[in-house]
């Protein structure tokens, strides 16, 4: 026990070569490999996206049968949710938060090892079925990421099993990531700072982990039921059983609402973050953040069934879930308006991380203002799943949560590696991000209000046009990620010296500490005023 | 050692109670089965129509209004039967109890046993709608080539909105058990009770 004790208080210790990242219970390190694992995920699911748009190019079948693009569009929203989105929220919240409130690390440091290296094995499943789809063994999953019963129960391809153990490890992952930031929080703050005093990206992370923590056991009941439907002899979907092919979308949307809000609110939190120091100013209405956070979270969870209402729900349920639902533009509103105030009359500089901060701010609002297009009950009858849903999620998913991680990565990275970026690939990579994500998902307002359909490999001749400008823009979208990736790792192997500080006047404990940021972040707590 | 102690000490009734918020809510997943089926039930969405009715006065007869019941029948893709109503519509009395026929018939050449599953729409009328006598009470076995009445008596309630002035009666038919396999009394009932057909 001694012997054990000694080593533990020789704090610069770590191993080396592979053993430092199989057994790491580093923040830094387990933050590094997360945020490496979302950024391989966005190649491969970046790379199904790709053959979608090529299949989508030209009206008729050219590239792939019509099942395969089933598992294309399938694997690409699983991927990009779970692998993508979420695992750079967690490695983002392992890097930032012992060091947004003083702490030498996270509460549970071998849970955290473990939550992380769940996740290798999660998509290896997954990934498993694509492989063997493609050397044509039987099909990966094919019933879209929301994979409703009975198109994944009785008519599910026998790699379901496999998606349904991958959406087991990951919710035990996420859940316990979730569990462990809120041990952090509650348990590891510095001396002085209370609760309205955390910075938001704190706060907001503080809230997703309890949305996350809430939703996640749901959506492992309900691939469980799944399982049993499937195996067992149970009837939970199964109408000849009595059980209800409509309650699986009930359960599912309880899950998935409030998770497209897991999905949202660390991004908030990181644009409250970046727009006070760009605009040197403090953020204005922080505890309306902090309100309007923990609001939107609260309303996450009486919305689901706007995803339903073309399930023949009666009419009182449709009015309960549409007012429900245009509530959570009233907090989110009070965000964007606080965002705009901040920058109001302050001293602006337009550094990469605040470019797409504030290219965050418009196209999330606007994403925002199609999802209330969405949410009114009549509109929905003839938007519902059509492209203009796709335009809806990916305006909110990719210029919205994915805007944010790049964001946040600009905007903290030299605090990582102790080297400034190379700010000219940086712009690059903006504005060719900012302007193909606009050619790729705005003409699919237009097609999908014309009643083109998702998920069909096919279309009619009249969508020609704004499909073709759609996969242009997919293309230049897809390999400007790449000047990221030079651009990450260019500065990961050197570049100019980041200071402690890193942009000028950069308030926060993470900016207290040298560049790069030491092993183990505060081994004494700072006291905060 | 003491601070490492401590540190261990202040967390473990944090992730203790977070664990248990998590068990609690995958509990909640499964309950959400239930309370949907009660849910249903109560408030007659979905068009989820009630158990067996058993009349203990005769019912209020309203003889001001007709109200037109249509009758509808589908078969599950895998159910070889065929399946259909006698009449396609009747119109009834509100509070009236009426009794009316389907047929069907299997057509392979297995012992099928059958279990219908019923709907009525617009779902707010199923509150409304009782059944005193169905065959989708229990399961229905017919050998090959049988043919066989179903009847299924039932009362529009006479407290029925008076804008509804059309219900319709629908009915799937599942294969529920494996072909083969005799039909158990205990097993339908268990079925009926569980499910609230």
């Amino acid at each position: 026990m001694n012997a054990v004790v000694e080593e533990h208080h020789d704090h610069d210790h770590k191993p080396t070569g592979i053993g430092r990242w199989l057994f790491s219970t580093n923040h830094k390190d387990i933050g590094s490999m997360y945020l490496w694992f979302a950024f391989t995920m966005f190649f491969v699911g970046g790379a199904l996206a790709l053959i979608i748009r090529a299949e989508l190019f030209q009206p008729g079948m050219q590239i792939v049968e019509p099942e395969f693009f089933n598992q294309l569009t399938t694997l690409h929203g699983l991927i990009m949710v779970f692998g993508v989105i979420m695992p750079a929220f967690v490695g983002l919240a392992n890097w930032q938060l012992p060091m947004m409130i003083g702490a030498p690390d996270m509460a549970l440091p071998r849970m955290n090892n473990w939550s992380f290296w769940l996740l290798p094995a999660a998509f290896g499943l997954l990934l498993a079925s694509l492989a063997m789809s493609i050397m044509g063994m039987g099909s990966a999953p094919n019933f879209g990421w929301t994979f409703y019963a009975p198109l994944s129960t009785t008519y599910g391809p026998d790699s379901t099993d496999y998606f349904i153990f991958s959406v087991h490890l990951m919710g035990i992952s996420s859940v316990m990531g979730a569990i462990n930031v809120v041990a952090t929080i509650m348990n590891m703050r510095a001396p002085g700072m209370s609760y309205m005093k955390m910075p938001i990206f704190v706060w907001t992370w503080f809230i997703t982990a309890y949305l996350l923590i809430a939703v996640m056991p749901v959506l492992a009941g309900v691939v469980t039921m799944m399982l049993t439907d499937r195996h067992f002899g149970t009837s939970f979907f199964d109408a000849a059983g009595g059980g209800d092919p409509v309650m699986f979308q009930h359960i599912f949307w309880f899950f998935g609402h409030p998770e497209v809000y897991i999905m949202i609110l660390p991004a908030f939190g990181i644009i409250s973050q970046i727009v006070p120091t760009f605009s040197r100013k403090p953020l204005f209405g922080y505890s309306s953040m902090v309100y309007a956070t923990a609001s939107i979270a609260f309303l996450s969870f009486i919305v689901w069934a706007h995803h339903m209402f073309t399930t023949g729900m009666p009419v009182a349920g449709e009015l309960f879930f549409m007012y429900s639902t245009m509530l959570i533009a009233v907090p989110t509103g009070v965000k964007v308006f606080n965002w705009i105030s901040t920058m109001w009359r302050g001293a602006l500089t337009f550094e990469t991380p605040m470019l797409f901060a504030i290219a965050f701010i418009f196209l999330f609002t606007m994403g925002g203002f199609t999802g209330l297009m969405l949410c009114i009950v009549p509109a929905d009858f003839q938007y519902h799943d059509t492209y203009f849903v796709v335009a809806h999620f990916h305006y909110v998913l990719v210029t919205g949560a994915a805007f944010s991680i790049m964001a946040a990565v600009y905007y903290w990275l030299p605090k990582w590696t102790g080297n400034m970026y190379d700010e000219t690939l940086g712009k690059w990579h903006f504005w060719l991000t900012c302007i193909s994500a606009n050619v790729l998902f705005f003409p699919m307002h237009f097609v999908g209000l014309a009643g083109m359909p998702r998920r069909i490999p096919d279309y009619a001749l009249q969508f020609a046009e704004f499909n073709q400008i759609a996969s242009i823009g997919a293309f230049v979208f897809g390999f400007s990620q790449l000047i990221f990736l030079y651009l990450v790792i260019k500065c990961v192997r050197g570049g100019k010296k980041a200071t402690s500080e890193v942009w000028e006047g950069a308030q926060g404990l993470e900016f207290e500490l040298p560049s790069p940021a030491p092993f183990h972040s505060y081994t004494t707590p700072p006291e905060v005023k | 050692m003491t601070d490492h102690n401590q540190q261990t000490n202040i967390n473990k009734p944090v992730v203790g109670k977070l664990l248990l918020l998590v068990a609690m809510m995958f509990g909640f997943g499964y309950a959400l089965v239930p309370l949907y089926d009660v849910f249903c039930e109560v408030t007659g969405l979905n068009g989820k129509t009630g158990d067996q009715v058993n009349l203990t006065s005769a019912p209020v007869v309203d003889g001001s209004r007709l109200v037109r019941v249509t009758f509808l029948a589908s078969l599950n893709e895998s159910m070889p039967w065929e399946f259909k109503p006698q009449q396609s519509f009747i119109e009834v009395y509100p509070g009236k109890p009426t009794t009316i026929n389907y047929i069907a018939k299997n057509k392979s050449k297995e012992s099928i046993i059958g279990q219908a599953v019923p709907s009525v729409a617009p779902g707010l009328a199923a509150a409304y709608f009782q059944k005193t006598e169905c065959f989708c009470f229990t399961q229905q076995e017919l050998k090959p080539g049988e043919e066989k009445l179903m009847p299924v008596t039932f009362i529009v309630d006479s407290e029925l909105p008076q804008h509804m002035n059309e219900v319709i009666l629908s009915y799937t038919f599942f294969t529920s058990t494996e072909n083969n396999q005799v039909s158990q009394p205990e097993v339908a009932l268990s079925l009926n009770q569980d499910h609230k057909l």
